[in-house]
C-alpha cells in the first residue's frame, strides 16, 4: 500500500506532481475552448438567421460536418493537416517563418468548432424562442437596437441557452483527453505516461477518472448556481 | 491517391466501418437493456437504489470513455490471475468484448437518463387517470407512460445514436480495426492525407443516414400532435 | 493573466533545452518517448535514454542549440513533414519505405528484430506457418508491424500505440507472440513483468523490411542537415563519445 502512495508522491521519485500538471492543462485547455466555442457557436447561429442563403448554406454545412465526424478523426485533421496547410500559407510569403500549430492550439480549435457546432443549434433554438414582439415592444419604447440586444434579448437568451449549454461544456471538459492522442501533455496522457513506467493501470485510470469526476461535480455546483442566477426574474425560481 | 493504394486499404476501410457499425449496434442494444432497471432505479422511492444510480450515471458520464476504455483494458490485464480464477479471463482477454462492456455500460448511463427525463415528461395526470379507470401499476407502466415516453425519448436517442458512432472511433486506441483504426494504418503506410478526409466522409455520410431516418421516424410517430393542416 | 501563462507553458511544455552551449544552428528534435531504454520519461517528466543522449552528444559536436519535442510514434512521420521539429532521433529504422517521405542519416545505430513468446506456449516455431492462426502484436507504423502484415497474413496482428501497450498485453496473456526490437526486448525481459516471457527464433534482419539500422530521419531537401549530422555522428563514433553512451546502456554494442 506505502508503495502505492510513493507512486503517488509529489517529486522526482512520484507521479502526483505529473498528474497535477496534467490536470492543468486539461483546465486550461477547457477555460481557453469554452469561449472560442461560445462566441463561434452564436456567430454560426445568427448566420443560420441571417437572409443571405450562402451564409445560411455555410452554417449549415458546418454544423452537419462537425456533428458527424468523430472528434479524434477531426483532432488529427486539424492538428496535421492544419500544420501543413497554414506552412504553406505563411510559405507563399517567407520561407524562414515556421509556423507551429502545437498540440495544445489544435485541440483548441478542434474542440472548439465541435462545440460551436453543438452549440449554435441550443443558442439558435433559445433565439427562437423569444418572442419577437419583444424586439417591436422594445422599439416602441426608444430603445436602440444594440440596447435592446444587450437589455431585452441577451438575458433571455442566457436563460434559455444555459441549460444546454452548460450540458456542452460538461461533455467539453471530457473531450479535452483526446487531445492525449496528440502527445499534449494533459491528464490522461501524463497517466498514459505513469502506467508504462509503473505497469499499475488501475490505481492510474482510476485516479484519472476520478480527477475528471471531480471537475464534473464542481462544474455541476457552478452551472447550478448560474442558473439559479439567471432564473432571477422568473416566478418561483427562488430568487 | 494512387490506385495500388485504394486496391490494398480501400476493403480494409470497408471492413473497418462494418467492424464500426457492429460495435455501436450491439453496445446501442445492450446498454439499452442495462438502461432500463437504471432509470427505474432513479426514479425509485428506495434512497440505496436512487444513490447507486445516480453514482453509476454519474461516473460514466463524468468521465471520458477514452479513460474508461484504458481502464477496463490495460485494467483487466493487470487482473489476469484472479479474472482467470473467476473464469472472466477469456472476456477480458478479448479487446472486442472489453470495448463493448465499456461502450454498453457508458451507454447504458446516457440512455437511462434519457428515459428518466422521458418519464418524467409524461404528465402526472395521466397516471392518475390510469388509476382512476383501475388499471395496475405495471400496466400503467407499459400501456400508457412508456409509449409515450418513448415518443419524447426518440429524439434524444438519436442524438445519442450518434454520439456512439463518433464514439466508437476510440475502440482503435485498444487494436480494434474500426473505420478509424483501418483508417490510422492506412495512414501509417502512406502518409497520404487524403485517407483521413474519405473516412470523415465516410463517417458522415452513416450520421446523415442516420440523422435522416430518424427525422422521418420522428414525423411519422409525432403525426397526431400536429394540427391537422400539417399531417 | 494564469490562462496564458499556462498557455504558454503547454506549448513550451514539451521542448526541453538540451543545453548545448554555444548559439550555433538551433535545432528541434522529435522523438517518442516511450521506447526504453532509448528514449523515454521518468517521473521527473524529463526525456532520458540512448537516443536522447547520442541526440545531446551530436549537438554538442555540432555545436548546435537544440530543443526536444516528444511526439506520438505514429504520427512522428507527419509532424517531422509539417516542420514541428527538424530532425527524428527516435530509433527510426532505415527503409526504402520511409524514404519515399523523409531522408536519413547513415545509421546510428543496429540491432534485429526478435520475436518474443509467452514461455507457456509452448512455440518453438516462429515461421509464418508456425505461428498460424496465433495472435502477434506490434507497435503500429513500425518496420515490425509492416512486416507482420506482409508476411504473416495467416496471423491475426494487433497494433498498438507504444511498445509498453504490446509488451502489457504479451504479460498480460493477450498476446501469443511479439515482433520488437532485441536490445529493447531485452530490457524489458530482464524486468518483473517481462519474467512471463522469452525470446525465441532467430534474428530477423532482412533490409527489404528491417531496412538498415536506425537513422535520423529529416525532411527531404535539407541536405545540409543531414552532411552535418553525418558528420557528426562520425565524429562521436571516432572521439569515443559513442562508446560511452553506448556502454552506459548496454553491455554489448549496439552499432
Amino acid at each position: 500500500m506505502s508503495e502505492l502512495l510513493g507512486l503517488l508522491s509529489y517529486g522526482d521519485t512520484g507521479w502526483g506532481d505529473e498528474l497535477l500538471a496534467g490536470f492543468g492543462i486539461t483546465i486550461s485547455l477547457f477555460l481557453a475552448t469554452l469561449p472560442i466555442g461560445l462566441v463561434l457557436g452564436f456567430a454560426i447561429a445568427l448566420a443560420k438567421r441571417s437572409e443571405n442563403w450562402p451564409l445560411r448554406l455555410f452554417a449549415n454545412a458546418y454544423t452537419t460536418v462537425f456533428r458527424g465526424v468523430p472528434e479524434l478523426l477531426t483532432l488529427f485533421i486539424i492538428f496535421y493537416g492544419g500544420q501543413i496547410a497554414l506552412q504553406n500559407l505563411v510559405g507563399l510569403f517567407s520561407d524562414t517563418i515556421v509556423v507551429d500549430l502545437s498540440a495544445f492550439v489544435a485541440g483548441m480549435i478542434a474542440l472548439g468548432f465541435v462545440f460551436s457546432a453543438y452549440a449554435s443549434e441550443t443558442i439558435l433554438a433559445a433565439l427562437n424562442a423569444i418572442p419577437t414582439g419583444q424586439a417591436e415592444a422594445a422599439r416602441a419604447l426608444g430603445l436602440s437596437k444594440a440596447r435592446t440586444l444587450q437589455k431585452v434579448t441577451f438575458p433571455q437568451l442566457i436563460r434559455f441557452a444555459l441549460p444546454g449549454l452548460s450540458n456542452l461544456a460538461l461533455i467539453l471538459q471530457k473531450e479535452t483527453a483526446l487531445v492525449s492522442v496528440l502527445a499534449l501533455d494533459e491528464l490522461l496522457r501524463n497517466t498514459q505516461i505513469a502506467v508504462g513506467a509503473t505497469k499499475e493501470p488501475i490505481l492510474f485510470f482510476s485516479i484519472a477518472c476520478g480527477f475528471y469526476i471531480v471537475m464534473a461535480l464542481f462544474s455541476s455546483l457552478l452551472i447550478g448556481w448560474a442558473e439559479n442566477w439567471s432564473n432571477r426574474g422568473q416566478q418561483g425560481a427562488g430568487a | 491517391m494512387d490506385v495500388d493504394l485504394w486496391i490494398k486499404y480501400g476493403p480494409k476501410m470497408l471492413t473497418g466501418l462494418v467492424v464500426t457499425l457492429q460495435l455501436v449496434s450491439v453496445s446501442l442494444f445492450i446498454g439499452a437493456l442495462i438502461s432500463l432497471p437504471i432509470a427505474m432505479a432513479r426514479l425509485s422511492k428506495n434512497k440505496l437504489a436512487r444513490g447507486a444510480s445516480f453514482a453509476y450515471v454519474y461516473f460514466f458520464r463524468g468521465s471520458p470513455l477514452l479513460a474508461q476504455v484504458f481502464l477496463v483494458y490495460f485494467g483487466s490485464g493487470q487482473l489476469r490471475y484472479p479474472l482467470t480464477d473467476l473464469g472472466l479471463w477469456w472476456f477480458f482477454r478479448d479487446a472486442w468484448y472489453c470495448v463493448i462492456l465499456v461502450f454498453s455500460l457508458n451507454t447504458a448511463a446516457y440512455q437511462a437518463e434519457i428515459l428518466r427525463g422521458a418519464i418524467g415528461s409524461v404528465a402526472a395526470g395521466q397516471m392518475e387517470a390510469a388509476k382512476s379507470l383501475g388499471l395496475g401499476k405495471l400496466v400503467t407502466f407499459f400501456r400508457v407512460i412508456f409509449p409515450q415516453a418513448l415518443i419524447s425519448a426518440l429524439r434524444p436517442y438519436g442524438n445519442e445514436v450518434i454520439l456512439m458512432i463518433k464514439g466508437s472511433a476510440i475502440a482503435s486506441v485498444v487494436t480494434i480495426f474500426d473505420l478509424m483504426g483501418a483508417s490510422k494504418l492506412a495512414f501509417s503506410r502512406t502518409f497520404d492525407f487524403e485517407v483521413y478526409f474519405i473516412a470523415a466522409l465516410m463517417y458522415l455520410i452513416v450520421v446523415e443516414i442516420i440523422r435522416i431516418s430518424w427525422e422521418m421516424m420522428d414525423r411519422r410517430l409525432t403525426r397526431h400532435l400536429r394540427p391537422l393542416s400539417e399531417q | 493573466m494564469k490562462l496564458l501563462k499556462n498557455l504558454a507553458a503547454a506549448t513550451l511544455a514539451l521542448a526541453v533545452s538540451a543545453g548545448a552551449a554555444s548559439a550555433g544552428m538551433k535545432l528541434k528534435i522529435g522523438t517518442e518517448g516511450a521506447y526504453p531504454p532509448f528514449n523515454f520519461k521518468d517521473a521527473s517528466g524529463q526525456l532520458k535514454g540512448f537516443d536522447i543522449d547520442i541526440a545531446k552528444a551530436l549537438c554538442a559536436q555540432m555545436k548546435a542549440d537544440c530543443s526536444f519535442v516528444a511526439q506520438d510514434w505514429d504520427g512522428i512521420i507527419p509532424a517531422l513533414l509539417a516542420k514541428k521539429y527538424d530532425a527524428i532521433i527516435a530509433s527510426m529504422s532505415i527503409t526504402d519505405e520511409r524514404k519515399k517521405k523523409v531522408d536519413f542519416t547513415d545509421k546510428y545505430y543496429s540491432t534485429p528484430a526478435k520475436f518474443v513468446v509467452d514461455k507457456k506456449s509452448g512455440i518453438k516455431d516462429v515461421s509464418a506457418a508456425g505461428l498460424k492462426g496465433k495472435t502477434i502484436g506490434a507497435q503500429g507504423s513500425t518496420i515490425h508491424s509492416n512486416f507482420l502484415e506482409e508476411k504473416y497474413k495467416g496471423s491475426t496482428i494487433k497494433l498498438y500505440k507504444t511498445q509498453d501497450e504490446v509488451n502489457a498485453d504479451l504479460a498480460a496473456g493477450r498476446l501469443d507472440a511479439l515482433l520488437a526490437d532485441s536490445a529493447v526486448m531485452l530490457e524489458w525481459l530482464k524486468k518483473k513483468d517481462g519474467s512471463c516471457c522469452a525470446f525465441t527464433g532467430p534474428d530477423f534482419n532482412d533490409p527489404k523490411y528491417f531496412g538498415v539500422g536506425a537513422g535520423i530521419a529529416v525532411r527531404k531537401g535539407e541536405g545540409k542537415l543531414r552532411d552535418e549530422l553525418n558528420k557528426a555522428i562520425k565524429a562521436i563514433l571516432a572521439n569515443g563519445t559513442y562508446k560511452k553512451i553506448n556502454d552506459k546502456y548496454f553491455p554489448f554494442s549496439v552499432y
